[in-house]
C-alpha cells in the first residue's frame, strides 16, 4: 500500500473519530486526531496481524498506552477489518463493545486494558519478554502520550525494557507538546525527550507523525535496531486536520456540537454527519 | 511443632510446580532472598525476572506476560504489592482478567523488628474489594503448597498472603486444598473460631484453654478469604450462635469484616473480631507485637466469651 492510499484512510480513520465522538458526546478528539497516521502506519502497513483470527499467537501487539485516544484505535480496528464500521456508533454507549478507554476483554484487536496513564510501556515490556522467552517473532509496539511521560512508572518500564534488551519492543511518542491543562513544558516539561531515551539506553528515532513516508521509515528502522528497545518520537499535531482544534488544549477531551461536527468532516474531505 | 514460614513453602513450591508448569514464570521486585523466589530463580533462571524496586511497573510487566499466555508470580512485600501498585493490580491486572498471582510476603505485625512502615495490615480488605480477585491466606506450610497449586490452576487474578516467621504445622501432605473451602479443624457448638493466616495456630491454642473452662469452640480455617465458603460458615452461625474472627490484619475490611458482613446478612449472630485495632504496628518482635496488638490465645478466649455472653 502506498503512502497515497494510506493518507486517504487516514482521513476516513479521522471522520470517524469526529463522527463516533460527536455522537457520543463526549470523548477525547485531540489526541486521537494527532495519533490517527501513526496508527494508520502500523496496521495498514507495518503490522504482521490477522484481523480473521485477533488471537494468532504470532501476531505483532500495539498497547495504546494514551487509552484516550481509543476513538483512533478503534476507526482504525474498524477499517482494518476487526470488527464492522456500524459498530463505532456505540462509542461511549451502554454495553458498547467500545468503551470510553479499551477494554482488551469487549473489543476484538485490543490488546491490552488501558486509560490509566503510564501503565502501557510496562504492559508492552511484558508482552516481549514473554514472546522472547518463547521466541515468538512478533513486535510489540506501544502508543504513549508526551504528556503521559511524566508518569513515573514509564520510566520504570523503560530501564526495564533496556536491562533486558528488549529489542523486539517499539515505543512511539505522539509528540504533540499539549495535554489537558497546557503546554507539556508549561505543566511539567518531560523534555528532552530524545536524550531521556537515549539516556536510558534506547535506541531513537525522530520523525513527522503526519507524513506517511516518513512514518513507515521510522517503523522499517526499528527492524535494524537489535539489542536494544527502540523508541519513535513521533512529532504530532494536536487536533491534526481540523482547523479550530489544532494546537488548541480545551479539545483535548471535549465532544464537537453539530455545528462544529460539520465544520469538521467538510475539513477532513466528507460531508455530513452520517456516514 | 516443628514448621516453617509460609513464604519459605512458597518458594519450595515454586521450584516444585515450575517443573510441572511450563508457562509458570516469576518476577521479583529485589526481594527475591525474602519472599524466597530465589529459589525458583537458582532452579529455573530464564523463567526468573527481577524488576528492581518498582513494583508499579512489576505488576504491569506481570500482566503482559499474562496477555502474552504465561502464569505470573509477581512477589513483593506485602505493603509494596498491594499498597503501593494498588492502582496497576486494579486497572492492569484485575479489570482485564489477567492470569497473574501476587504473592505477597511479610504480611502482618508478625514481620517484626522492621516496623509499621513494612506491617501491611490492609492488605486483605484493599486486594478484598477489587472485583474478580481471589484472596488466598495459607495457614502453614503445607496448605501455602496447595494454595500455590490451586492458584495456578485457577484462571485469573490471585492474592497470596504470605508471612515472614516460621508457623507450627497445622497439616501434613494429605491435606487437600480448594479456592472457596474452609477447613473445619475442629468440631464444637458453643463458639465458632473463624481464623485466617498466622492466627489459626492461635486459634486452636484458645480452643485447647476454652476447652478447659468447659467451652466447646469451633475452628475453621477460612483461608479462602475471597470467595468465603458461605456454608461452612452459615453452619457455624446456625449451630454454635457466636462467632470470633483472628486475623494478623486490621479488623476493617479483612477476614473479620468478610465474615460480619456475610453474617449480618445471612444469619445475625453475636460476631467479634481479633485483629489489629485501627492502629499502625511498631517495632518489636513477633511476639512482643502479637501481645500488644492484642493477637494471642488470651485475647480470642476474652472474645469468644463475650460473644457467647451477647448471644
Amino acid at each position: 500500500m502506498d503512502s497515497q492510499e494510506l493518507a486517504s484512510i487516514a482521513s476516513r480513520v479521522r471522520r470517524h473519530i469526529i463522527r463516533a465522538i460527536h455522537q457520543a458526546g463526549s470523548g477525547h478528539p485531540g489526541g486521537s486526531l494527532s495519533c490517527a497516521d501513526i496508527l494508520v502506519a502500523l496496521y495498514f502497513s507495518a503490522m504482521r496481524i490477522r484481523p480473521d483470527e485477533p488471537d494468532w499467537e504470532d501476531r505483532d501487539r500495539l498497547v495504546l498506552s494514551k487509552g484516550h485516544a481509543c476513538p483512533a484505535l478503534y476507526a482504525v480496528l474498524a477499517e482494518r477489518g476487526f470488527f464492522p464500521v456500524e459498530e463505532l456508533d456505540s462509542l461511549r454507549k451502554l454495553g458498547s463493545m467500545l468503551q470510553g478507554h479499551p477494554d482488551m476483554k469487549r473489543t476484538p484487536g485490543v490488546e491490552a486494558s488501558t486509560g490509566s496513564l503510564g501503565q502501557g510501556l510496562s504492559q508492552a515490556v511484558g508482552m516481549a519478554l514473554a514472546l522472547k522467552l518463547d521466541r515468538r517473532p512478533a513486535r510489540v509496539y506501544v502508543l504513549l502520550g508526551d504528556g503521559e511521560l511524566q508518569e513515573g512508572q514509564v520510566w520504570e518500564a523503560a530501564m526495564a525494557a533496556a536491562h533486558y534488551r528488549l529489542d523486539n519492543l517499539t515505543a512511539i511518542v505522539d509528540f504533540n507538546g499539549l495535554q489537558i491543562d497546557g503546554r507539556i513544558e508549561h505543566v511539567m516539561s518531560p523534555l528532552p525527550l530524545v536524550d531521556k531515551w537515549q539516556a536510558f539506553n534506547w535506541a531513537v528515532h525522530q520523525c513527522d507523525g503526519h507524513n506517511m513516508d516518513a512514518l513507515i521509515g521510522a517503523l522499517s528502522w526499528v527492524g535494524k535496531v537489535t539489542g536494544a528497545p527502540s523508541v519513535i518520537i513521533a512529532r504530532t499535531v494536536k487536533g491534526r486536520g481540523v482547523s479550530f482544534m489544532e494546537n488548541v488544549a480545551d479539545w483535548h477531551g471535549k465532544a464537537p456540537d453539530a455545528e462544529k461536527t460539520k465544520v469538521a468532516l467538510s475539513e477532513l474531505g466528507g460531508a455530513g454527519v452520517g456516514r | 511443632m516443628a514448621g516453617k514460614a509460609t513464604r519459605e513453602a512458597y518458594g519450595d513450591a515454586l521450584v516444585e510446580l515450575g517443573a510441572v508448569y511450563e508457562e509458570l514464570v516469576v518476577l521479583d521486585a529485589d526481594l527475591s532472598k525474602s519472599t524466597m523466589t530465589a529459589k525458583f530463580q537458582k532452579a529455573y533462571p530464564e523463567r526468573f525476572f527481577n524488576i528492581g524496586i518498582a513494583e508499579q511497573n512489576l505488576m504491569g510487566i506481570a500482566a503482559g506476560m499474562a496477555a502474552a499466555g504465561k502464569i505470573p508470580f509477581a512477589s513483593t512485600f506485602a505493603i509494596f504489592a498491594t499498597g503501593r501498585a494498588w492502582e496497576q493490580v486494579r486497572n492492569t491486572i484485575a479489570y482485564p482478567a489477567h492470569n497473574v498471582k501476587i504473592a505477597a510476603s511479610h504480611a502482618g505485625i508478625t514481620v517484626g523488628p522492621d516496623g509499621a512502615s513494612h506491617q501491611a495490615l490492609e492488605d486483605i480488605a484493599l486486594m478484598r474489594v477489587i472485583p474478580g480477585m481471589t484472596v488466598l491466606v495459607p495457614a502453614d506450610a503445607w496448605e501455602t503448597r496447595q494454595v500455590v497449586e490451586a492458584a495456578i490452576k485457577h484462571k485469573g487474578p490471585v492474592y497470596i498472603r504470605l508471612g515472614r516467621p516460621a508457623v507450627p504445622d497445622i497439616y501434613d501432605e494429605t491435606y487437600r486444598f480448594r479456592i472457596g473451602e474452609a477447613s473445619l479443624l475442629c468440631d464444637g457448638d458453643d463458639v465458632a473460631i473463624v481464623a485466617a493466616g498466622y492466627m489459626v495456630h492461635v486459634a486452636l491454642s484458645a480452643r485447647d484453654i476454652l476447652a478447659r473452662e468447659g467451652v466447646s469452640a469451633r475452628v475453621i480455617n477460612m483461608c479462602s478469604v475471597k470467595p468465603l465458603d458461605s456454608s461452612v460458615l452459615l453452619r457455624a452461625a446456625l449451630e454454635c450462635k457466636a462467632v470470633v474472627t483472628a486475623e494478623e490484619h486490621s479488623i476493617i475490611g479483612g477476614l473479620g469484616s468478610a465474615v460480619a458482613e456475610f453474617l449480618a446478612e445471612r444469619c445475625p449472630v453475636p460476631v467479634r473480631r481479633v485483629g489489629v485495632r485501627d492502629l499502625f504496628g511498631q517495632s518489636g518482635e513477633p511476639g512482643e507485637l502479637l501481645q500488644a496488638y492484642g493477637l494471642t490465645p488470651e485475647d480470642i478466649v476474652e472474645e469468644a466469651l463475650e460473644a457467647i455472653r451477647a448471644r
